[in-house]
């Protein structure tokens, strides 16, 4: 008994309704008390969430662009003749750009120190693109051509105000002396950001090039995941809900079925993991990091969630059609497969493409059969290919920026989040749709 | 015979009105499922709502506990006083005016604690012990009322929902006394009993009369016929007629009662 | 000849056979379908599953009996004194200088007689496998060279005779069907329950699967406790796994990795579950329609998104925003905090990560508990909180201990948090702004590093999952039990 120590009065007979007595009052204090618990609770589970989706946009927007360097010049005939008859071509290209360079940031009427070096670490091997794209392209000599070259992950840094000139130590990567370059470049209009396509469209790159790494051969890995998962679980699933809900007898195998459905739907997904390793590739000596593996693991832990939802789609038939189908003298199977089967097929396909989405954000259990991020570095060429190749996918390309020591990776990271959470969307928001419009109510 | 009526009235019950209503609508979302009833209920009387079902019986009765409150989509209007004050008024906060009806529902709800619990619920919450003997009094009497106490005052830490469907209803009759109502609302108490249960609280009921108002409702003829002393019949949302037990079932004025009556509708 | 061409060869032969029995079915009936017992695609399909199914039923016995056979005869010309882990490794060797003689083949550095003849004392086996692009740790010996020839032998003619029993029992299959074919031959029967056993074979996948994993896991596990003592993994209290990836001098004790799972989950589920459960109660119990609508979903959302991505969140944003306020020089003027990888970090996070699974699964567990209940107490003068502590929350308790349950089992097994967010020193420690690591976490990083597969760093990996699995399946199958005799309760 809480309120032992308040002596109450008995309630006298016929007191009034309209006033609130003291201990009424103290009852309505703590019901809105509760009432604002439940209301905090619920505001604070959504600040999370805005918290996490303004991070997550905060961050991982700026991967999606990317600094370049805008230099507009005209390389002549003489100019090639000369670069390409000195000893150390490369380098005689990059004192070309240099001196263009110059040129331009001069004509603003800016004044700063540009040499080679200097370019060098701002922009990387300048003289070597600028090599390859005038030996490939012989008939833009003596033309103007528009060069746009990224700048190194660190001036990026820079100009986002993650990278302070108080932390650029002398020597290592930048200099202090670049900074200023910069500042000039950028007065010059010279730096600009531009959209990022080799983001979207490039694979993984070494720890050393954060700039280059894109997403896009670990977007290809998750798409053949995708296809082995769609085209494995969905018969498998269907077929197992079948036979569950239309044909199993209650018995002792089929409570064994049931029970080890709904277990599998709470194993930890790494165990999944353990098992794709040491079945997959340890026993039947498939090959590792291979998206084929990936899919099998995924497809063993996307099943119960697949049954689960085929099993309620496949209950919510009315029995009266059923009932019908054998009354016009088909067989049960053939009752099953002709009505029920089409009838429950929106709220089946809901369930799959949830299914799906989920298997498409998991990660541990990718990481221990080799579809670690580095191994993404090539497009497949075809389905073979895309099959049996190691790869990585989305999330497990994102754990490998995230885990990487250079900083410029998780910018990375947080773009991959937002290319993974994109699909993701994607795929749920189909699944709304196909359940709004073709849901049934019987 | 509106003499007739008013002097009967007099003599049967000699009591003060109770509960006053007037005027009172009530609308499910777009459904009107109470239209303007007005009836005076009694105090230590045992009045009865009878009529098929879907009427709106149950609606009505839930209406002089604010029990609709918790409906979303319900709307009330009209007057509804007990003792002269309106029920409705914004001032009157529900859970006090619960704590003065009291309500049984159709079916057995104990709570999935033990019967003491169950009975001192009401007294807890609303703050009607000083102390832990004062509860254990609190608990006998109420149990005793609801005459169950002989029943159960050897496990009265037993979970009540181990109890007989009849026995069920008795706690639960016994747990709306023990808050001190001066109503007791009672929907349809006996339609999941048994009738052996039926005649036990059908016999309760009519104790009860001694201290509180009952308002009843209930589908079967016979039992508004044995307790009530007051029976209102309802139809299609309309009150119908209002008279007294006996007037109602030998002297109905409404041909719709009387087909009521005779079994023609239901 | 290879799989795939078997299998091809074999629908073929299945497509055939449907033609074939269609057709013979009409024939027979005399071109009238309504004079046979079924519709003629029954019949072509009884052939064509006829020709397909035993076939490959035959081919799939036969792909997992080969290997055994071949590796239990080669392993009997292997040394007879070493261990089993010792002849587990000598076996590896065969089977690669096995493949590399096939890659050698294949890539015609090498005659197939030439290959079988090569002999140690002759030929540098390891230069010619190099050559082709197969890199051997080490020489290859008499013996382990004679062996893989042998192994390749058994192989070629295991291979062989596959083909033509495949083949062969594909077409008996076919011929006897087609045989069989009559208009008074219940072909619709037959075919329906060859679907029926489709179908139990499909649901049966969950036990298989199940199976899988626990073989996968005891194997391993019985491996690795050869190589490291059992009660030094239960009970030790330090994980100090040696980087040389060949065992010698490691401490692989669990204790502080559990620690760390048990306390990660513990500071998940005070996050979580006081915020689900009251979220869960104010939208059963109080939000109006729209509220509900509007709330309910967009706390889901928190369910639907990847744990990588709270992983990354956990890392980068929560991480380094606790050490701001509790670590040294910050916000509270405390140093509890030396990083931003702790408890702390992980735990928060996979708190938010679980309040959608708290509130949804305790919002079912309220609605139901039936109205009647509350009506019982709101009709005795009950306020809504009243009822909600008082009944409807002592009503839902078996089920909401049993939600708490298996949000728990959701907690321990979670990885990616805190692989990114726990740190990597496993640590027996009480601060909970202190790094510490996890059974998952320590899973994950023992089989993704470079330790050889036999060695005792990498089989721990197989006795911490065991050890997850149990703990896991356990808490589920009890909060599953319990949540079914609440349901039951109420039916």
């Amino acid at each position: 008994m809480t309120d032992a120590t308040v002596t109450p009065p008995m309630r006298a007979k016929g007191k009034s309704l309209m006033a609130d007595d003291a201990r009424t009052q103290k009852r309505n204090a703590a019901e809105r008390r509760f009432k604002a618990y439940g209301i905090i609770a619920i505001l604070v589970g959504l600040s999370f969430l805005v918290f996490l989706a303004t991070s997550i946009l905060r961050n991982g927007i700026p991967a999606f662009t990317q600094t370049v360097v805008q230099v507009e010049f005209t390389l002549t005939q003489e100019e090639f003749d000369a670069a390409e008859g000195t000893l150390l071509k490369t380098s005689a290209y990059t004192d070309v750009f240099v001196s263009k360079l110059t040129e331009q940031v001069s004509a603003q009427g800016l004044d700063v120190e540009v040499d080679g070096k200097a370019v060098e670490r701002l922009l990387g091997k300048v003289g070597g693109d600028l090599r390859e794209f005038y030996k490939e392209n012989p008939d833009q000599i003596g033309q103007p051509a528009q060069f746009q070259l990224a700048a190194a992950s660190r001036v990026e840094r820079y100009l986002q105000g993650k990278l302070t000139r108080d932390m650029v130590v002398d020597g290592r990567f930048l200099e202090k002396t670049d900074l200023d370059i910069v500042d000039a470049l950028v007065d010059a209009g010279i730096i600009t950001s531009a959209f990022d396509w080799n983001f979207i469209t490039g694979t993984d790159t070494g720890v050393d090039n954060p700039g280059g790494a894109g997403i896009g051969a670990s977007v290809i890995g998750s798409f053949f995941m995708m296809l082995v998962v769609l085209f494995l679980s969905l018969p498998i699933g269907v077929a197992a809900s079948i036979y569950l809900e239309e044909f199993a007898p209650k018995n002792r195998f089929t409570d064994l079925i049931e029970v080890n459905i709904s277990n599998l739907a709470a194993v930890p997904s790494i165990v999944f993991g353990i098992l794709g390793l040491a079945v997959f590739i340890q026993f039947a000596h498939l090959p590792q990091s291979a998206p084929l593996v990936g899919g099998l693991v995924l497809t063993l832990m996307t099943l119960p969630t697949i049954v689960i939802s085929t099993r309620a789609s496949l209950k919510a038939v009315p029995p009266s059609i059923r009932d019908a189908a054998l009354g016009v003298g088909a067989s049960k199977m053939q009752s099953v497969f002709h009505h029920v089967l089409p009838l429950a097929m929106p709220g089946i396909l809901t369930g799959t493409i949830i299914g799906l989405a989920q298997a498409l954000g998991e990660t541990a259990p990718l990481l221990l059969i080799g579809m670690v991020g580095f191994v993404a570095r090539e497009y497949p060429d075809g389905l073979a290919s895309g099959l049996l190749d190691p790869n990585s996918a989305m999330p497990a390309q994102i754990y490998t920026w995230a885990a990487r020591s250079d900083e410029a990776f998780f910018e990375k990271a947080w773009g991959g989040i937002i290319v993974l959470l994109l699909f993701l969307m994607t795929m749920n928001i189909i699944a709304i749709i196909l359940r709004r419009r073709f849901e049934r109510r019987w | 015979m509106d003499d007739y009526y008013t002097t009967d009235r007099k003599m049967s019950t000699m009591q003060d009105t109770k509960i006053a209503a007037s005027g009172v609508q009530v609308y499910y979302a777009d459904n009107h499922a109470i239209k303007d009833v007005n009836v005076d209920i009694g105090d230590k009387t045992v009045t009865a709502f009878i009529g098929p079902s879907g009427c709106g019986k149950s609606t009505f009765l839930r209406c002089l506990n604010r029990m609709n409150d918790t409906i979303d989509i319900c709307r009330v209007e009209g007057d509804i006083k007990i003792d002269g004050e309106d029920i409705y008024d914004k001032k009157v906060d529900p859970v006090q005016l619960r704590a003065k009806v009291g309500m049984v529902f159709q079916k057995p709800n104990p709570f999935p604690k033990s019967i003491y619990d169950n009975v001192a619920y009401g007294p807890k919450i609303h703050g009607l012990a000083s102390s832990k003997a004062d509860l254990d009094n609190i608990v006998e009497k109420a149990l005793r009322r609801g005459a169950i106490w002989d029943e159960v005052k050897d496990r009265l830490h037993a979970p009540g929902t181990g109890l007989s469907g009849g026995q069920q209803q008795r706690l639960c009759i016994a747990r709306a006394v023990a808050t001190e109502p001066e109503v007791l609302l009672m929907d349809e108490p006996c339609s999941a009993l048994d009738p052996i249960a039926t005649a036990q609280v059908e016999e309760l009921i009519d104790e009860l009369r001694q201290n509180y108002a009952v308002v009843i409702v209930t589908h079967s003829m016979q039992q508004a016929a044995r307790v009530s002393q007051k029976t209102a019949f309802f139809h299609l949302g309309n009150l119908v007629e209002y008279d007294d037990t006996d007037t109602i079932f030998t002297n109905p004025k409404d041909p719709r009662t009387e087909s009521y009556i005779s079994g023609r509708i239901g | 000849m290879s799989n795939l061409l078997i299998i091809g060869i074999v629908l073929i032969l299945g497509a055939v056979g449907f033609l074939l029995g269609r057709q013979r079915a009409l024939a027979a009936a005399g071109g009238d379908a309504r004079n046979l017992h079924s519709l003629p695609k029954y019949y072509g399909a009884n052939v064509g599953l006829n020709a397909i199914v035993p076939a490959f039923g035959v081919l799939i016995v036969w792909l997992l009996a080969q290997p055994l056979l071949v590796n239990a005869n080669v392993s009997g010309m292997l040394d007879e004194g070493a261990s089993a882990g010792a002849r587990n490794l000598l076996m590896a060797d065969v089977r690669r200088v096995a493949d590399g003689l096939d890659t050698a083949v294949s890539q015609g550095a090498l005659t197939a007689e030439g290959a079988a003849n090569l002999g140690t004392d002759t030929d540098n086996v390891r230069e010619i496998l190099a050559d082709v692009g197969v890199a051997l740790g080490s020489e290859v010996t008499a013996q382990t060279l004679s062996a893989a020839q042998r192994y390749r032998a058994m192989s070629a003619t295991g291979n062989i005779w596959k083909t033509i029993i495949v083949i062969a029992a594909s077409l008996a299959g076919l011929a006897l069907a087609f045989m069989v074919t009559k208009p008074s031959f219940r072909a619709r029967n037959i075919v329906e329950t060859g679907v029926l056993a489709v179908l139990i074979f499909a649901a049966s996948i969950a036990i298989m699967t199940t199976v899988g994993i626990v073989l996968s896991l005891v194997f391993n596990t019985i491996e690795f406790f050869r190589l490291y003592a059992a009660s030094e993994f239960f009970f030790g209290l330090r994980w100090n796994p040696s980087f040389s990836g060949r065992g010698g001098g490691s401490e692989l004790g669990i204790i502080p990795l559990l620690w760390g799972t048990l306390y990660i989950s513990l500071v998940a589920l005070i996050v979580a579950v006081p915020l689900g459960l009251f979220a869960a109660i104010y939208l059963s119990e109080y939000a109006s329609k729209g509220v509900r609508a509007f709330a309910k979903p967009l706390l889901e959302v928190l369910a639907g998104i990847p744990t990588i991505v709270y992983g990354l969140f956990a890392l980068l944003t929560v991480g380094p925003l606790l050490v701001e306020v509790f670590g040294e020089g910050g916000f509270l003027g405390v140093s509890w905090m030396a990083g931003g990888t702790a408890v702390m970090t992980a735990g928060l996070v996979m708190g938010i990560m679980l309040i959608p699974f708290v509130s949804s699964l305790s919002d079912d567990i309220i609605n139901a508990v039936p109205q009647s209940l509350r009506d019982g107490s709101y009709g005795l003068g009950a306020t809504k909180s009243e009822t909600v502590k008082q009944v409807v929350l002592p009503a839902a308790l078996p089920g909401i201990v049993g939600a708490i349950l298996l949000a728990a089992s959701r907690a321990i097994g979670e990885t990616m948090i805190v692989v990114l967010g726990a740190g990597a020193a496993a640590r027996l420690s009480l601060n909970p702004f202190d790094a510490m690591t996890t059974v998952t976490a320590k899973i994950v990083s023992q089989l993704t590093g470079d330790s050889d597969f036999a060695s005792p760093e990498a089989l721990v990996a197989f006795a911490l999952g065991i050890t997850l699995f149990v703990i896991t399946l356990a808490l589920n199958v009890f909060a599953l039990y319990i949540v079914r005799k609440y349901r039951e309760q109420y039916d």
